[in-house]
């Protein structure tokens, strides 16, 4: 049979990795490529099902609280969660680039950050879901009225607890991941090995959780 | 990770251009870590295939039991009792108990035994062998993967024990009888233990998924490019991606049913009245159709997940045992493709009487009768393959012409189940019972029987009997006929599937007779597959040696390595590859294996 590779180097003749990545990385990206249909699964049942219910609650009604300022403020609180996610991501850029350029103190000190933005994320999101269920929302009650008055379907509330929350289960994992990455490079686990690969899957990761969050964000506070 | 780093874990570099000429196997290896929690693919393979042996004993065991009752309805029989205890009063299976061996009887065949028995059996053993790893990328995810399959499988086999029984309502599972503990016994605590136990396995299938594409893709000797895999490599990097791509959408439909059986929610219920409680539920809003989307999103592929296999294992026994190049392998590569991108856009096929929208129905079909082009694609090949062979009927080499058999009789069905408009007679009847079983469930069987009968050397370092092998072949061959091409008329008559007890319906009164054969053929064929399991046993420890290292004269790069392999399966070097994997009958040379540098005077292939 023919070989494949016209280039100068043969990627795709064996002997070597065709993307260049050791294999943890290749994982990695097939990993988040399953975990992307999980999402998307998810997101297109919520679709769905929503398509097919006559009304929907408004999200600038629903969403419309801040801690400490009381009501009025229509998706003020989950733009300071966005914020702070993609800011953890900015950060986490820059623990992987620290990594590659062999820094470790550079490496600590933005994955604390990372995982300072990622706690605080977790806590807004406790807070808002404590909040919602506080005025009678949860898996199977809707408090919450249709655009129009009329009474709506729990399907708002289940999809939306369901979804965020397992979005924030990702958050969670994430989160954990970074403490592991953390601890590791303070024991001079990747300085001893020689590179800091492991800080770039942990970051393929995080930027994908913060990926899928614009999408959540999109689907259940925008729409 | 290159190929030592997997062996010795110290460093993850990119490029594995350096094979150091070392030693391998003196690892000091215990009982536990060399049987039990090994890393070792080869031994891997082993744990996944005796697990799906197990499970494919228990499953037919359960087909036979169910039959019983198909064929002898007004039969009893008192042993059924002393095993069945209040599940088989009189010694006749209670309606709820047939339900329930059904529903067990398909989850356990077509996840535990034709994926994980299947593709987690020869995915480990043939893709490092074949391709020239050590062993897998990751050799820890590898255990894990079994071990979560074995929770999943301990699991599944608790539901069948406890009070309630196991889950009844058919292995898809459709909600609402699945989502409401009250519908059904079957649905109380046997539906948790059904769902905790996929879920289990939905996560050993990623773990074993991820490490298959990894180190097909990265780790391949040199010289090995893509083009020169052997098929069985092919169709297990497709299957892999199938599995990586469709069961995280199965994972989040349960994950719904999980929370509309647990917590309240109505994401497939709306509009429900239940008759064994007199109660109206308050659930509104969901849709049971979205779980069968969601379901059959995954269904479909599975499909394929459990065929793939079966095709590149019988490609590889058949040009091997025809001594003859496999005809078209890019043909064969492409037609594998385009099932793996066809299999996404297919699952409504299962949903043509379930309310869908016509017209939607309609592009399914086309889509659907598409996968007949890559599907003829493979059996020409195939038999072109055969065309003036020089064959040699191995009992791997029968099971594989077996296969090749069974997939143009299945796979003819298949036309028909795919019109829309014929579904409305044929959905939900025996038709669709024979159709399945044959094209998927019995070929991908001789699928997998060919390669175990195939690669059995290579695993054990002896050969199995060739005499008891025939008479499993030949009995397990027209059994298989026997029983599912008596189904095709019924189905055409319109009996249902799923249906306890076909006396008491005048127009099923004429099958009487035809459903007793049918049972009585399945209790024969059950039966000897106790010739394959007593072979396999005794073959490990009494049969005749492997004296050579290439037994079939094969091009494979797993026949370079010792009669037996330690961990890292080549002793120095790994080989480097110079051509594909086919050259057989070459300018009068019987084979020249893929490790055979291209001479000078040798004609282009």
């Amino acid at each position: 049979m023919a070989t494949t590779a016209t280039t100068k180097t043969k990627w795709w003749a064996g002997g070597r990795s065709p993307f260049n990545v050791e294999y943890g990385k290749v994982m990695m990206w097939y990993f988040l490529m399953s975990d992307a249909f999980t999402f998307g699964a998810f997101l297109i049942a919520y679709g769905t099902t929503r398509f097919a219910t006559n009304g929907w609650p408004d999200p600038n009604q629903v969403f419309n609280s801040f801690p400490g300022l009381g009501s009025g403020f229509p998706l003020l609180f989950v733009s300071l969660m966005t914020f702070i996610l993609i800011v953890s991501s900015v950060t986490m850029v820059l623990a992987v680039k620290a990594g590659q350029e062999m820094k470790k103190n550079e490496v600590v000190k933005y994955l604390i950050w990372t995982i300072i933005g990622g706690i605080c994320f977790l806590s807004c999101q406790a807070w808002e879901w404590a909040h919602l269920h506080h005025e009678g929302a949860w898996w199977g009650s809707n408090p919450f009225p249709n655009h129009d008055g009329t009474l709506s379907s729990t399907n708002f509330t289940n999809f939306f607890f369901t979804i965020t929350g397992f979005h924030g289960f990702h958050v969670l994992s994430g989160v954990v991941i970074n403490i592991v990455m953390l601890i590791m490079t303070l024991n001079d686990t990747f300085e001893k090995r020689g590179h800091y690969l492991m800080i770039e899957k942990a970051g393929l990761y995080w930027h994908f959780v913060d990926l899928v969050w614009v999408f959540v964000f999109t689907c259940f506070y925008l729409i | 990770m290159s190929n030592e780093a997997v062996l010795h874990a110290n460093v993850g570099v990119s490029g594995h251009d350096a094979h150091h000429d070392e030693h391998h196997g003196h690892h000091h290896e215990t009982f536990i870590s060399k049987y039990v929690f090994s890393m070792d693919h080869k031994m891997i393979a082993k744990q996944f295939l005796i697990t799906g042996m197990v499970w494919a004993v228990l499953g037919g065991l359960m087909s036979v039991l169910f039959r019983l009752q198909l064929g002898y309805p007004d039969s009893t029989f008192p042993w059924l009792e002393d095993i069945l205890g209040k599940w088989a009063k009189g010694g006749r299976i209670s309606a709820e108990a047939y339900y329930a061996l059904v529903t067990t009887h398909g989850t356990v065949l077509v996840f535990f035994v034709l994926t994980a028995g299947l593709s987690g059996t020869f995915s480990n053993f043939l893709i490092p062998l074949q391709i020239g790893a050590r062993d897998m990328a990751s050799p820890l995810m590898n255990m894990l993967s079994y071990w979560f399959f074995f929770i999943a499988s301990i699991v599944m086999l608790s539901s069948v024990f406890i009070e309630t029984g196991p889950f009844s309502g058919g292995w898809t599972a459709y909600p609402p009888l699945s989502a409401l503990g009250d519908a059904s016994p079957g649905s109380k605590t046997g539906m948790d233990l059904w769902l905790t136990a996929m879920a289990l396995f939905v996560v050993s299938q990623l773990l074993a998924g991820l490490n298959y594409i990894a180190t097909i893709l990265n780790m391949r000797t040199k010289g090995m490019s893509m083009t020169r895999l052997p098929l069985t490599i092919w169709a297990l990097f497709f299957t892999a991606v199938l599995g990586v791509l469709s069961f995280p959408v199965l994972f989040s439909g349960f994950i719904l049913l999980i929370f509309d059986r647990n917590f309240g929610t109505s994401f497939y219920l709306s509009d429900i009245f239940l008759s064994t409680t007199n109660t109206a539920l308050p659930n509104e809003g969901g849709s049971a159709i979205l779980y069968q989307h969601l379901f059959w999103f995954l269904g479909h592929p599975e499909v394929y997940i459990i065929l793939l296999p079966a095709m590149g294992m019988a490609s590889e026994v058949l040009s091997t045992n025809a001594r003859k190049p496999i005809f078209g392998y890019m043909a064969m590569v492409g037609s594998m493709f385009a099932i793996a991108v066809l299999a996404f856009l297919v699952w409504a096929h299962h949903m043509f009487v379930t309310g869908l929208n016509p017209f939607l129905g309609s592009i399914f079909v086309l889509l659907t009768l598409l996968i007949a082009v890559p599907s003829a694609i493979k059996v020409f090949n195939w038999l072109t393959t055969l065309w003036r062979g020089n064959i040699r009927f191995t009992p791997a080499m029968m099971f594989a012409i077996g296969f090749v058999s069974l997939f143009i009789s299945g796979g003819l069905t298949g036309i028909w189940l795919g019109n829309s408009a014929l579904d409305i007679h044929l959905h939900d009847t025996y038709f669709v019972i024979a159709h399945f079983h044959i094209v998927m469930g019995v070929a991908s069987m001789f699928g997998m029987f060919a390669g175990v009968y195939h690669w059995y050397p290579k695993m054990y370092g002896t050969y199995m009997n060739n005499t008891l092998a025939y008479i499993h072949f030949w009995i397990t061959l027209i059994g298989a006929y026997l029983i599912f091409w008596p189904m095709h008329y019924e189905g055409l008559a319109g009996m249902p599937r799923r249906y306890y007890d076909y006396g008491v319906w005048e127009s099923f009164k004429q099958f009487v007779e035809l459903n007793r054969f049918i049972s009585t053929v399945v209790i024969i064929v059950f039966a000897a597959q106790f010739f394959f399991l007593f072979n396999f046993f005794y073959s490990i420890f009494k049969g005749r040696k492997v004296t050579t290292t290439n037994p079939w004269g094969s091009n494979t790069l797993e026949w370079t390595t010792p009669i037996k392999p330690g961990h890292g399966n080549w002793t120095g070097e790994i080989p480097e590859v110079h051509r594909w994997a086919y050259d057989y009958g070459k300018d009068g040379q019987d084979f020249i294996p893929q490790t055979v540098p291209v001479g000078d005077n040798e004609t282009q292939h």
